[in-house]
């Protein structure tokens, strides 16, 4: 498992989802923090391209040797692509969280959202404060 | 595997672990060709070829790759093997929301009277009119322990009870021509709560926790309307801490139309101090395994009546046992607006016997002392540890308690690590990692059974291994270090199981 980093030029959502926006498109993730809190994880459940998510609600669920947790969106759109690797080496989720560890990709139908997201400043701040 | 003799069509691969071989031979690896536990006496019936019996076609190509032993192999392997288990025959059992008493070995004796263990469910009513007394005398005592007025005795476990109760639930607001759609489910719920609530067709609705580890008044109130069901609750919850605004929580959910729910997983905090029905609730269940006490787990026979109020009888399970005007005692399946049944004939009737003779043995002031006695050992434990950990809400706790294993995470040290060491000091752990919300949880109930001594021995263990975490955290990482088995690499075990025993020549033959 690397150290703790919260990477700055990604976005960070409060369900400690991280966000990598690329043009039209933006890639979703889960923060250091959050597969620290998890534990190795040992099934990732994630919905298929083609499928809608909408900011602020669940998309699928991460399980891992402690408990089974939902993944909540940070932003609305299409998926375009899922990271297919992660069906046979979840760990990588642990191992790699901001690079091949990352869960899906969307096509953006609302980018204005990306304003309310956290910077990697108010994140650490609000890891502070929980 | 080296097999010098070279006499074995079946050696297995032995178990391994991360830390090495285990210590346990499987009777597969203790297989020898040849071996017998016992020699057949000559057919009494002519020998004919096979190919007339059985088409070979039809027959296996190799034989199967059954263990050979001999009976003293059989007996000691076996033998061997129970040596290994722990339970509360042999030792402290604190595993939290589990009630892992000590079960009173008069109950098995009352089960296994010749007059029940010898009965069949298709006997007529009036030749077991002895059982249907006890079912019938459970019934009453259960209705009065939880303050409701009539159980149903079917369901086979607590989690069966939840959803027997939802259904009844929904059947009651039907008759009422109401069709409420959702469930609110504190966020310490066990997890068989919202499983229920889906199971019964419902939806969950998460309520969070006040700072003092109860339901969040203003946060409910934003919750209830009229398409609310149900709240279902657990009190003390899992934090261990009884949810002080109950009687608020009640009339707020009954304003809206909702009815309440009490998993009385937790009975053993409360029996005989108070009752779910004066607290507002309308269904409980109760683990009779847990609370009264039965050997439970790894997968039952457990055991989870549900009681409910008046306005809920008509809807309960059919059939329910009743007593004549002449004193005797039948099952009533005239019961027309029943949900019908939920499991077969009436219930897992060996384990409620064993909880007929728990509470009958004890009566109302003994089972009164058992709550006592579980909350005191709970709080004397948490006091011996208090200094040792984090804990999350500043309470007396009740029959159990959660505290917080994050300060020793700057040695490198979590709760799993503090769990497995626990394996090497003799004891069971705790539950680790539930409720969800208390970081690094570990979840202790020590139950009212134990002894000073033996709360002692827990304590002492328990300070022994947080001084090792400061000193040689490297000692928890490698625990369990004194058992069969070492630490299991869980992740790899959920990632790729390993669901059969593998034999050495299939492995170097790539199979698998």
């Amino acid at each position: 498992m690397a150290d703790e980093t919260y990477p700055q030029e990604l976005k960070y959502f409060a369900e400690h989802d991280w966000v990598k926006v690329d043009g039209e498109e933006a890639v979703f993730g889960i923060t250091w923090f959050a597969q620290d809190s998890l534990g190795e994880i040992v099934y990732a459940d994630l919905p298929s391209a083609g499928e809608s998510v909408s900011a602020g609600t669940t998309y699928g669920e991460l399980e891992s040797v402690k408990a089974v947790s939902e993944i909540y969106a940070p932003l609305s759109g299409e998926i375009v692509d899922v990271n297919g690797r992660l069906e046979d080496e979840p760990q990588l989720v642990n191992d790699d969280c901001y690079g091949d560890g990352w869960l899906i990709r969307i096509r953006m139908s609302a980018p204005d959202e990306i304003d309310s997201l956290m910077d990697a400043d108010a994140y650490k701040a609000f890891l502070d404060h929980e | 595997m080296d097999d010098p003799q070279g006499t074995s069509g079946a050696q297995a691969t032995p178990l391994t672990c991360a830390e090495g071989r285990s210590t346990v031979e499987t009777i597969f690896e203790k297989s020898r060709a040849g071996r017998r536990a016992g020699t057949s006496p000559e057919a009494g019936v002519p020998d004919r070829p096979l190919d007339d019996l059985l088409p070979a076609e039809m027959r296996r190509a190799a034989p199967a790759r059954l263990p050979e032993v001999g009976e003293g192999d059989i007996v000691r392997h076996y033998t061997e093997l129970s040596t290994l288990n722990y339970g509360v025959d042999t030792g402290c059992y604190p595993l939290g929301s589990c009630t892992m008493k000590y079960n009173p070995k008069v109950n098995e004796r009352v089960a296994a009277l010749e007059g029940f263990r010898g009965l069949h469910p298709y006997q007529p009513d009036a030749l077991v009119q002895g059982v249907l007394e006890a079912l019938w005398a459970l019934d009453r005592w259960l209705a009065e322990i939880s303050g409701l007025h009539r159980a149903t005795l079917q369901p086979a476990a607590g989690a069966h009870g939840e959803l027997t109760g939802l259904l009844v639930i929904r059947a009651y607001h039907a008759a009422q021509g109401r069709d409420p759609k959702r469930v609110v489910i504190p966020d310490t719920a066990h997890g068989t709560n919202p499983a229920s609530v889906i199971m019964a067709g419902y939806e969950t609705v998460t309520v969070h926790s006040d700072a003092r580890g109860g339901v969040d008044l203003d946060e409910l109130r934003g919750l209830l309307d009229a398409d609310v069901a149900a709240l279902m609750l657990t009190n003390p919850n899992t934090l261990g801490v009884f949810d002080e605004n109950i009687v608020e929580i009640a009339r707020l959910v009954h304003e809206a139309g909702g009815l309440l729910y009490y998993d009385g997983a937790n009975s053993n905090a409360v029996l005989g101090v108070s009752r779910p029905g004066d607290m507002g609730f309308d269904v409980v269940h109760f683990n009779v395994h847990k609370t009264f006490s039965t050997p439970h787990g790894g997968g039952g026979p457990g055991a989870g009546p549900i009681v409910v109020r008046d306005i809920l009888v008509p809807f309960l399970p059919v059939p329910l046992v009743e007593r004549r005007e002449d004193g005797s005692f039948h099952l009533d399946y005239d019961r027309p607006q029943s949900i019908g049944r939920v499991r077969t004939f009436v219930g897992n009737v060996g384990v409620l016997l064993r909880a007929y003779a728990y509470i009958r043995a004890l009566g109302p002031d003994g089972l009164r002392r058992v709550s006592d006695m579980a909350v005191l050992n709970a709080n004397y434990v948490l006091e011996g540890i208090r200094d040792l950990f984090a804990v999350p809400y500043e309470r007396r706790c009740m029959h159990e308690f959660v505290v917080s294993a994050t300060p020793l995470k700057e040695h490198g040290v979590r709760a799993l690590d503090v769990a497995k060491r626990l394996l090497d000091y003799g004891l069971h752990p705790p539950t680790t990692y539930f409720p969800l919300i208390v970081d690094e949880a570990l979840m202790i109930e020590p139950t009212e059974t134990e002894s000073k001594e033996s709360l002692d021995g827990l304590i002492a263990a328990l300070r022994a291994i947080v001084d090792e975490a400061k000193t040689d955290p490297e000692l928890l990482h490698a625990a369990p270090t004194r058992m069969p088995v070492r630490r299991l690499d869980e992740a790899e075990a959920a990632r790729r199981p390993v669901l059969r025993q593998r034999f050495a020549e299939d492995e170097a033959a790539g199979g698998g």
